[in-house]
Parts: C-alpha cells; sequence; structure tokens
C-alpha cells in the first residue's frame, strides 16, 4: 500500500496523523510529542498547515481556532561552530 | 463522582502511578492541565542514571533501571530504553576523591560502575578532546542509558487507561477539598470528584497543588535549556556529564545529539523564554569536550523546569499533617529516570498499606527534622 506522507522530516503519513486523532489527541501539541510531526529540521514549515487541515476536518473546527504550536529557535539550523564563535557578524 | 485515587499531573510520574495503582484494581483519575507530557517530562534529557552520591537514590536508580528494562515487554511497546552507559568527567584531584567515594558506596549497593583513565575515555566516546575537557580520569557506569519520555509516558497513559484509570487532559484542578484534616476530593473545571487519596505528581507546581490542601512545600521552580542538533550517523552511545561544567549531552537512538548545561542567565520562577546567552554557552563548551561537531547544525532549543528540593532529593509519602494527601515532587531534574520505582513505592504504600523505608528517608518531615543530606551529583 502507497502511504501518503505528511511529514517528510520525521517520516509521517497521513493515516498515522487520522489514527491519533481517532484516539482522542486532539492538540497540535500533544500530536506533535507523539509523531515527532514538526520537530524535523524544517520545523514544521511542510507538515504543520496540512496536519491543521486535517485536524480542522476531523473535529470540525475552523482553521483559525487551531492554534499553531510553539516555534522553536534557532528559526533556521544553525551550526554549533558559528553558535560558538565569537564573531559578532554571525 | 468517586474515585479512590486522584492524581494531579500528567508527566512521568503522574502516569507511570495512574498504570501501577489501575493494575492493583483501585479506582484512579488522572487530571491534567494541558496534555500528557506537556511539562517537564517531554522537555528532559531523557538519561537514567544510577551514579549518585545518595544511598537512596542509588537504589531507587537501580530499581528504576530494572523496570526500565522489561516496560517495552510490560507496556507492549517500544520505548527506546537503551543502555550506552554514562560517563562522568574528573577534572581534578578534588574531584577524584568525591569519585571514588560515590563509586565506592554505589558499588557497595550492587552497581557496576569504575573508575576509567585518559585512554578509556577516548575507547568508550572517541570524539571526546581530553585535553579540552581537562580530564584527568572519569567513572563508567555500562549500564545506565536512556528513553524517549514521550514514548515511554504516552505507553504508562495508554496502559493504565487500557486498565480502567480515567485520564481527564486539558482538565486543570482548580481546589482540594478537605474534611478535618483529610483530603476527600478536587475541584476540576470539569465538576467536583471525591477521592480518599490525592497525589501530588504536578512537578514545578506542585508548590500550588500543595497550597491548595494548605501544604506548604520548600520547593523552588527552576528553568533549563536543552538543545538537539540534526540527525547524525551513531558515533557514540554514552551520556557524557561533567558535575564541574554542568555539561550533559548523548546521542539519542534516532542520531540526534541532545544535551543542556546551566545558563549564565539562570533565574527562578515560571519563565519560559529561552536565552541566546545559553545558547552560545552550551555550543562553546559541547565544542571544547567535542571539537568534530563544528560542522553540526543545532535544530531546536527549548526550556523546561526543575522541581528542586532543598537538598535535590525528592519528596515523597503521606503528608503527617493532612492526610490522604500523598508527596510525589522535588525531583530535582531526575523525575523522568527515577519514576519507574518511585510510582512503585507509592502504589504499594496507597493500595497495600506498605511503607518502604524510602518513605521515612524522603519524607517532607526530614525537612523539619533537619535530617539534610545532599544530593551533590547534579547537572544541567
Amino acid at each position: 500500500m502507497r502511504r501518503k506522507i505528511v511529514c517528510r522530516c520525521e517520516d509521517v503519513s497521513e493515516e498515522e496523523i487520522i489514527s491519533a486523532i481517532d484516539e482522542g489527541c486532539t492538540d497540535l501539541e500533544e500530536l506533535r510529542r507523539k509523531l515527532r510531526i514538526g520537530m524535523g529540521a524544517c520545523q514544521g514549515r511542510t507538515c504543520i498547515p496540512i496536519v491543521v487541515r486535517i485536524l480542522a476536518r476531523k473535529t470540525g473546527k475552523k482553521i483559525e481556532e487551531i492554534p499553531f504550536p510553539t516555534s522553536r529557535p534557532p528559526v533556521v539550523p544553525v551550526k554549533l561552530g558559528s553558535l560558538a564563535s565569537d564573531d559578532d557578524e554571525i | 463522582m468517586k474515585f479512590d485515587v486522584v492524581i494531579v499531573g500528567g508527566g512521568i510520574n503522574g502516569c507511570s502511578l495512574a498504570y501501577q495503582l489501575a493494575k492493583k484494581g483501585m479506582k484512579v483519575a488522572l487530571f491534567e492541565r494541558n496534555y500528557i507530557c506537556s511539562g517537564a517530562t517531554g522537555r528532559c534529557g531523557a538519561g537514567i542514571r544510577q551514579q549518585w552520591s545518595t544511598r537512596e537514590n542509588i537504589l531507587l536508580a537501580m530499581e528504576s533501571v530494572r523496570i526500565f528494562s522489561k516496560l517495552d515487554r510490560e507496556l507492549k511497546q517500544d520505548i527506546g530504553f537503551r543502555q550506552g552507559g554514562y560517563l562522568i568527567m574528573v577534572h581534578d584531584e578534588k574531584d577524584l576523591e568525591e569519585a571514588k567515594r560515590n563509586v565506592k558506596l554505589q558499588r557497595s549497593l550492587g552497581l557496576d560502575v569504575s573508575i576509567v583513565d585518559r585512554e578509556d575515555i577516548k575507547e568508550i566516546v572517541p570524539i571526546l578532546d581530553v585535553d579540552g575537557i581537562g580530564a584527568i580520569a572519569a567513572t563508567f557506569c555500562p549500564t545506565d542509558g536512556h528513553a524517549d519520555p514521550f514514548k515511554t509516558t504516552f505507553a504508562y497513559a495508554r496502559n493504565a487507561s487500557m486498565l480502567g484509570a480515567k485520564i481527564y487532559t486539558h482538565t486543570a484542578v482548580k481546589g482540594i477539598l478537605k474534611k478535618g484534616k483529610r483530603v476527600t476530593g478536587v475541584k476540576t473545571r470539569k465538576g467536583k470528584f471525591e477521592c480518599d487519596y490525592l497525589v501530588n505528581c504536578a512537578g514545578a507546581w506542585s508548590k500550588e497543588i500543595a497550597k491548595m490542601a494548605g501544604i506548604s512545600i520548600p520547593n523552588v521552580p527552576y528553568r533549563k535549556e536543552i538543545i538537539v542538533t540534526e540527525r547524525i550517523k551513531p558515533i557514540f552511545k554514552a551520556m557524557v556529564i561533567s558535575f564541574k561544567d554542568g555539561i550533559y549531552f548523548s546521542q539519542q537512538e534516532e542520531g540526534h545529539i541532545l544535551g543542556g548545561i546551566p545558563s549564565p542567565h539562570e533565574r527562578e520562577g515560571y519563565l519560559t523564554m529561552t536565552t541566546f546567552s545559553f545558547l552560545t554557552h552550551m555550543a562553546k563548551t559541547l565544542l571544547r569536550y567535542a571539537p568534530s561537531l563544528a560542522h553540526i547544525r543545532v535544530l531546536r532549543h527549548w526550556t523546561g523546569f526543575y522541581d528542586v528540593s532543598p537538598d535535590a532529593r525528592p519528596i515523597l509519602g503521606e503528608d503527617p499533617k493532612v492526610k490522604g494527601f500523598i508527596h510525589c515532587h522535588g525531583f530535582s531534574g531526575h523525575g523522568f529516570m527515577l519514576s519507574p520505582a518511585v510510582t512503585k513505592i507509592l502504589a504499594e504504600y496507597i493500595a497495600d498499606g506498605r511503607k518502604s523505608e524510602f518513605l521515612e528517608s524522603l519524607s517532607i518531615e526530614r525537612f523539619e527534622k533537619g535530617e539534610i543530606k545532599r544530593e551533590v551529583s547534579v547537572v544541567g
């Protein structure tokens, strides 16, 4: 069977998301912890909007009613070497 | 509705206690203000260490490792438990004295732990720069390790539910009901619930829950920060820590390197903002330990809370003044690794009336009696 991948970084399919919601996991933060969606290198830029739409469809809520998960720094992945550098230009 | 036991807090301790009690046939309800794993458990460093300086912590951690090692079979889910060991850096003669004292105590309690030399350090974790660290030796316990806090907690919660425990997420406890000197129930957003026992597993918010029952506890919440890097191929298995630098880091099963260090701007209270000074301090120290990681990218950086007790050891057991109120907090950064043993002891007390020796030595009364033995082996 073909899997419809929603989160490319952590390899999570639409089916897995739907089954977690069916188990009662209707909070985006909780879904993230259960499935690791949005925890990969893209920080959820690809998957979170799709997951929000699935969540809205499944729970009958409007997309605006579903709060986005906390965004964590850094905004883009940064090398340890750059962070450790005292160079002010970084 | 009436329950035998109400648990406040859906972290590792609340969920594993709900499971232990439900397994013993008790009627259990768990109330969590947010969602399962939303507090310290879901933000922790995932380490499981048995190398402690106090007898209680060593024995509780050893028992927890025994339980962790069979937990995937018991809960019918992989919890990511892996034993790669903990390598604790020894920087000078004073450190060495302390390490010798700790290792002697740990070995006398049956732990497989030893002092290793600089060559051994390179062999156990090849990326370490022993000169940069300034290590003269290390202690190593091969059965220490880590587990996935999310998988473990969700597995406990799921198994507890299957055994009949009611888990109410997004349901804050608003008040505690008492009759004389006994707990009789809780007030929540979803109404009142009666109970014979109430267990405070609220982590950094335990103080607020205790206050609702008129109990003052001496814990202080501290913000702690952690980074995680992108995934790289598996290069080391042990958790590396240093009490002097306060750093800890390990490589997770999936390849991420995860670690923390006390922030230069550490403050008590409920601040959740991350700090840039932590990020640079962590990166500099980590690269001093393992220079070859310079090109590895940091993916995320977040905060969580340590619920710190005056002696950095947990506070456990029934309150001496309010009957039915059970303490299970003050883990000071070690709640995840100690939870299997601690919740087993509390479940045996609540369901079977069995009082473990730890409920004496780790009771809240120790602070009044002045019998303080501080746990000094603390990082992060």
